[in-house]
């Protein structure tokens, strides 16, 4: 009645469609980067490079430029969501009237597409008619514009990040912090400690797995970021906001480098994998010194 | 006795503020991107307002009686609908075969399909591309720019988010209810659609609602993916910055378009979501 077999079969077609989705293009990916493919190739036909590919990334300043732009850029976005999440996420903790309805607005963007936030935030800012440049104008008499200044740019889209994705952190600091036992902050704070004691020796040791999980996710997708900010600058002005995923997509889909273009996601994949684990590994080790 | 209530009504004025701060912060772009779909090119590229009386209809009629942005709708309608469908079907499936029997090496698959979403979308492009125009075919026909191509290729991040949501859920019913359904001479088919999904009815319409959204908001694949025939809404979006270019009011009535059912399903699940995203880390 209870075989092996029938758990295997309900199980089956889970795993036919991601082995088909997912791991036959990493393996195929895996083998295309040692492979010289592109449209100036003799036959047309991948041949094989060895790691020429590779050799040629750590020379490539386009690539590099754009891999430090990202790590800068996911730095930035995911500690300032990780402070703004959590304090948000405390000021939730106490109940006061309308509180369903101010955390179901600050929830809102979470479930708007990432496209249609870029474009929501290229209104705002478009040179002409947008509200940012007109107001920055008169107001403080800046010349705002996303279309000339690099800097302009990059800043805005860090905050059309932070924008999109503090929510998240907001629910998931939330949804750790309500799930705390309340004894061992109370006691401490009959015992004499003060609010920042508690918060420092208690609530974030134990609020550590949250807070690991959550750096984890919003690493791993700032790292890959393309559709917001593809269309709120298409990567420029120059290359000011061109970040790692925007630039594997303009050499695989533009300039069509299908080796090349491997090659580059298979380092960003690693380059993903390792630095999750290095951030792990930190993040365990300050865990454990503060018990 | 005094000072306390000062205090406390101070508290009171911080919470209120903050709250309504962080209220227009978040719907300030969504309510300027709603004014810019009300607005005529003359009213827009008039002197910038806040506020909006008259409501430019054509932007929205335009799009909306298109041929070519009706087919974008209904592939976008279909593909997120199916896609939610096909991944619900098969998490309740994993996650009743994950949480019933000992599968070996389980764990392992479990962590595998995990790492699936969290695999880069870009680095995934190419050789997706390269499989659906070459290597996934029949005869001539292959899956690059059909319906069915990434109703598939969309379990590969939904299917591993569900049944993350679902695990716990599953584990959560009492083997008890589907041994005494056994003992009766049930069978598997049975006991999942008589007794498993009845229970888990919630958590599953969360699953399916989520999903719907993702696949609806997937831009990425769909664009590296179509041409013509499955091309989605969110594609179409791209599309007007980066070939019709500046026809602003007509692209913010498409994108508030693609952004209400997101309004509408975000009432229903946001409660569930905060359950959702505890990642029984805390549990341990």
């Amino acid at each position: 009645m209870r075989s092996n077999r029938m758990g295997w079969g309900l199980f089956a077609p889970t795993l036919i469609i991601l082995g088909i989705m997912g791991l036959l293009p990493f393996i195929y990916v895996l083998v295309v980067g040692f492979t010289d493919w592109n449209v100036f190739s003799a036959t047309g036909k991948p041949e094989w490079a060895g790691a020429n590919n590779f050799r040629r990334l750590v020379f490539d300043a386009e690539f590099l430029s754009s891999m430090g732009r990202t790590l800068l850029f996911t730095a930035t976005v995911v500690v300032s969501e990780l402070v703004l999440g959590f304090l948000l996420a405390h000021a939730l903790l106490k109940d006061f009237p309308g509180k369903a309805v101010f955390r179901t607005i600050h929830a809102l963007p979470l479930m708007v597409a990432p496209i249609a936030v870029g474009a929501t935030w290229r209104l705002l800012t478009v040179p002409g008619f947008g509200i940012a440049p007109f107001f920055l104008e008169r107001w403080f008499g800046i010349d705002y514009n996303i279309g000339s200044h690099a800097s302009h740019a990059f800043v805005t889209a860090l905050l059309m990040d932070i924008w999109h994705w503090t929510p998240f952190v907001t629910l998931t600091m939330l949804a750790g912090l309500s799930a705390l036992p309340k004894e061992p902050m109370e006691q401490a704070l009959v015992d004499g400690a003060n609010r920042w004691q508690v918060l420092r020796h208690l609530t974030l040791p134990m609020m550590m797995p949250v807070i690991i999980t959550t750096s984890f996710i919003r690493i791993m997708d700032a790292l890959r970021i393309v559709d917001e900010v593809y269309l709120l600058t298409g990567g420029g002005p120059g290359d000011s906001t061109r970040f790692m995923g925007i630039y594997i997509f303009r050499v695989v889909m533009q300039r069509t480098d299908y080796g090349y273009g491997s090659a580059i996601s298979l380092l960003v994949y690693y380059f993903t994998l390792v630095l999750c684990w290095m951030l792990f590994i930190a993040l365990t080790q300050v865990g454990k010194q503060q018990e | 006795m005094q000072r306390n209530q000062t205090r406390s009504l101070l508290g009171w004025i911080g919470t209120y503020a903050l709250w309504i701060g962080m209220t227009l912060i978040t719907l300030l772009p969504i309510y300027w991107l709603f004014v810019v779909s009300a607005r005529s090119r003359v009213e827009l590229f008039g002197r910038p307002t806040l506020l909006q009386t008259t409501f430019y209809v054509q932007n929205y009629i335009k799009p909306l009686t298109n041929p070519t942005f009706q087919r974008y709708l209904t592939n976008s309608l279909i593909i997120a609908t199916s896609n939610a469908l096909l991944v619900a079907i098969l998490a309740i499936f994993a996650t009743y075969a994950l949480s019933r029997w000992k599968l070996s090496g389980s764990d392992s698959i479990f962590f595998w399909l995990i790492t699936n979403r969290m695999a880069p979308a870009a680095a995934f492009i190419l050789p997706l591309y390269l499989l659906f125009t070459g290597w996934f075919r029949i005869g001539s026909t292959t899956l690059f720019d059909t319906r069915i191509g990434l109703i598939l290729l969309y379990c590969l991040f939904n299917l591993p988010f569900a049944i993350w949501l679902m695990k716990g859920i599953m584990d959560g019913i009492p083997i008890e209810l589907d041994e005494a359904a056994f003992v009766d001479g049930a069978n598997i088919w049975t006991v999942l659609f008589r007794i498993i999904i009845p229970l888990a009815g919630p958590g599953i319409a969360v699953t399916v609602i989520l999903s719907w959204v993702f696949a609806w908001n997937e831009y990425l694949f769909a664009a590296s993916l179509t041409s013509v025939k499955a091309r989605t809404i969110t594609t179409g979006l791209a599309e007007f910055v980066t070939v019709t270019g500046t026809n602003w009011g007509e692209m913010a009535a498409v994108a508030f378009i693609s952004l209400l059912p997101a309004l509408v399903f975000l009432a229903f699940v946001q409660r569930y979501i905060v359950m959702g995203l505890t990642f029984g880390a805390v549990k341990e």
